[in-house]
């Protein structure tokens, strides 16, 4: 095989072509051919550099570099600057994009990228792409060299928990599910990210969905299941269509179907779409889902891998759980388990969102702490405001307030600490949010989430919102807390699945870390962080208010009255502190008290 | 015939072909009723008869999983369905703020259509594009970094 230490690709887009690129990659071909340099770089043209209507884009690797908007005269200058003399020609170089715009960054010192290796890198409706990057080699080691059972013991000695949330070994769930009896049984890949906050598992599926396959084919093949369903949940239509896509082609490949690489193992995969139901990422709700009932959890035991979908043994793992499968079978297992800490190995995939710098989704070896992850990784909190807490875990988890932030990252630290690992969603928060609204805000999505099917999580639920609502409402009365706290302990032990027995959680955590803050709107009737409606009021501050009349023209209720030139003043009767006056007003006029 | 019958057959004969897609089988009543739910809009009275008649299956017990999930719609829906984001992190991001300002422009709480059949505002849980909130989808199409004088800039785009 030919060896260029050199590789331009250009764009052969039709907007980038409509814009010469063709041109630009036979001008560049001639100039590398008189400048002797015909065997060292290469020229190939390839769908998809770039945005194009900055076009024609090239690429030149290994460096990396970008660069748009080139002409056929510019050609041997940039032959002449970047090939012969190494140096990049700023003046077409595209624009780096800006810091904290993308969802997936490259990645910062800290991480270290197991799962998201793939993602952005590769064409994920390509799976050649996929197999380039050592993709299906696991499988093929699985089927030719290991037994079920040396499959489980690997997954077992990597130490490998669950990455949906509750962190269970996914190596013994695997055996228990090989150990049921019966010839029919399924596996099944849990893709409802319905925690808010959480979009790692898109990011995979959209990025890598070969990954999550293969692992599914080789857990598959560990407990003996011969169908396979990947439960998408159905705000996710991307998801679906590229899953759809990578199935096929997969079959194309005969990596799903009969006699998988020739041996006697067989197995097929269909995609089922949720229907917008978040109580669907629970196990026994998905399987109720997919099997075309309501999605209600129903008790354990017997549990899915004893008694599952279609009341056979069932063995349900989280997208990221089976995209670990793979490397861990190809790079072994002492490799993960070197990553983490003592009883949380491996990376674990995290997104950020809120108020810090950077949002997006990063991977980080278990063990971080979370000032690293806020400050380092996600540059610290958005204009410049101070930390107020982190909600990590989802709905169901909790917030830890400042004193937290060298808390190391893993299952039981995070527990310890009254929140919960969740499937990977972390909320930053700044000193303008008020802990007892974003408890009543949790507990309204999960009254509005719960299946109603048990007592203590429909109707417990729905009085703990009740309770809250008063409070941030200015009604808040003596003994409300204590009621809150009962409410939560009795709906913890008596609810029939996670998501009953997760919902006080919020709650508790934050009469826990910030229980002056309720106090303050119950018996001073404030709100200390100024966000409770019924707590504040907005003000023109006479001094800087210039008169512009912008608040009053914008007030959606008319609530601001004043000439052109005078003090404006905001009638709080009419006012519903929706905040648009303070967003509008460019003299900082508008005070919240 | 009437135009309310043509449109009732045409109801009939969008379940006809959701169940013929799925060969009637039980397990695929829920991608029936989305498909069913995907051309109409929503899943009308009559639509909702013929499945249960062609499936054999009670309709209390299709009404019973079709009100379950939030993305299928017993009743009819406006031209134009705006689901707005009401997850923590588009809350965190000014959320608040930005649904206000919605309800207040159209005049609408959610789960209600208005009187001209234009809009339908619903609340939708994580659309799983946090880094950009806060969100909302008109349709099929995605508001990010959404600040309230956009809305009705936004808003006037849907005829």
């Amino acid at each position: 095989m030919a060896y260029f230490r050199s590789h331009i690709l250009v764009c052969n887009d039709p907007e980038c072509v409509e814009k010469g690129s063709m041109q630009i990659l036979e001008i560049l071909n001639k100039e590398l051919s008189l400048q002797g340099l015909g065997d060292e770089v290469e020229v190939l043209d390839t769908p998809r550099i770039g945005i194009c209507s900055k076009g024609p884009e090239i690429l030149v690797y290994p460096e990396g570099l970008h660069y748009i908007g080139l002409s056929i005269d510019d050609i041997p200058h940039l032959v002449e600057e970047q090939f012969l003399k190494g140096r990049s020609v700023k003046k077409f170089l595209a624009p780096s994009k800006e810091e904290g715009a993308q969802e997936l960054s490259e990645p910062t010192l800290k991480e270290v990228r197991v799962v998201l290796r793939n993602c952005g890198k590769i064409d994920p409706e390509n799976i050649e792409d996929y197999i380039a990057e050592d993709g299906y080699a696991a499988l093929a080691k699985v089927l030719t060299e290991d037994s079920s059972e040396d499959v489980i013991q690997k997954i077992k000695d990597s130490g490998l928990r669950g990455r949906g949330g509750a962190g269970f070994p996914t190596g013994m769930k695997w055996a228990f599910t090989h150990d049921s009896l019966g010839n029919e049984k399924y596996v099944i890949c849990n893709a409802d990210e319905g925690d808010p906050g959480a979009f790692m598992n898109r990011a995979v599926l959209e990025g890598d969905p070969h990954s999550v396959i293969e692992g599914m084919i080789i857990a598959a093949y560990a407990i003996g299941a011969s169908q396979g369903y990947i439960y998408c949940r159905a705000e996710y239509p991307i998801v679906v269509h590229t899953l759809n896509i990578a199935i096929q082609q997969a079959r194309t490949y005969e990596l799903l179907g009969e006699n998988i690489f020739g041996t006697d193992f067989s197995f097929d995969l269909e995609v089922r779409q949720g229907a917008g139901a978040f109580v669907c990422g629970e196990e026994t709700a998905l399987i109720a889902s997919i099997e075309g009932k309501r999605g209600e959890p129903r008790p354990r035991p017997p549990f899915p891998a004893v008694s599952g979908l279609f009341g056979k043994p069932t063995n349900i793992n989280n997208v990221e759980s089976y995209a670990n499968v793979p490397q861990i079978i190809l790079r072994g297992p002492e490799w993960f388990a070197g990553m983490g800490t003592l009883k949380s190995k491996g990376t674990k995939t995290f997104a950020l969102a809120g108020d810090v710098k950077k949002t997006g989704l990063i991977e980080v070896p278990f063990g971080i702490t979370l000032r690293e992850i806020v400050f380092e990784i996600g540059g610290g909190i958005k204009d410049n405001r101070e930390f107020k807490a982190i909600q990590t875990g989802g709905p169901m988890g909790g917030c830890l307030p400042a004193e937290y932030l060298d808390l190391l990252v893993d299952y039981e630290k995070l527990t310890e600490a009254g929140s919960i690992m969740g499937s990977g969603g972390m909320v930053v928060m700044d000193d303008e949010t008020c802990m007892v609204d974003i408890a009543r805000f949790f507990m309204e999505f999960i009254q509005d989430e719960s299946c109603g099917k048990c007592v203590p999580c429909r109707v417990g639920t729905k009085r703990m919102l009740e309770i809250l609502t008063r409070i941030c409402e200015g009604n808040g009365r003596e003994g409300d807390i204590e009621l809150l706290e009962n409410l939560s302990s009795e709906i913890i032990e008596d609810s029939l699945c996670g998501l009953g027995k997760g919902a006080p959680n919020p709650v508790v955590s934050t009469l826990r870390h910030f229980r002056h803050e309720y106090e303050a709107h119950i018996y001073d009737k404030e709100c200390p962080a100024k966000v409770c409606r019924a707590l504040i009021s907005y003000e023109i501050y006479p001094e800087k208010c210039i008169g512009c009349t912008l608040c009053a023209r914008n007030c959606p209720v008319d609530a601001i009255a004043g000439e052109l030139k005078n003090t404006h003043v905001i009638d709080l009767d009419i006012c519903i502190r929706c905040g648009i006056c303070k967003q509008v007003c460019n003299y900082d006029a508008v005070l919240v008290t | 015939m009437t135009v309310k019958t043509k449109i009732c057959r045409d109801f009939i004969e969008t379940a006809n072909q959701a169940v013929d897609m799925y060969h009637s089988k039980k397990k695929e009543l829920i991608p029936i009723l989305m498909k069913v739910n995907q051309e109409i809009g929503f899943i009308p009275k009559e639509a909702m008869e013929q499945i249960s008649s062609r499936m054999h299956i009670p309709k209390s017990q299709l009404y019973s999983v079709a009100s379950f999930y939030h993305m299928i719609f017993t009743n009819q829906t406006g031209r134009h369905v705006i689901k707005f984001c009401e997850s923590a992190p588009c809350h965190v991001a000014g959320g608040r703020e930005v649904f206000d300002a919605l309800r207040n422009v159209l005049e609408l709480e959610p789960g209600e259509t208005s009187s001209d059949g234009k809009w339908t505002l619903t609340t939708t849980s994580c659309l799983g594009v946090c880094g950009v909130g806060p969100v909302m989808m008109i349709d099929e199409d995605i508001y990010g970094n959404i600040t309230p004088i956009q809305i009705s800039d936004i808003l006037a785009k849907y005829e």
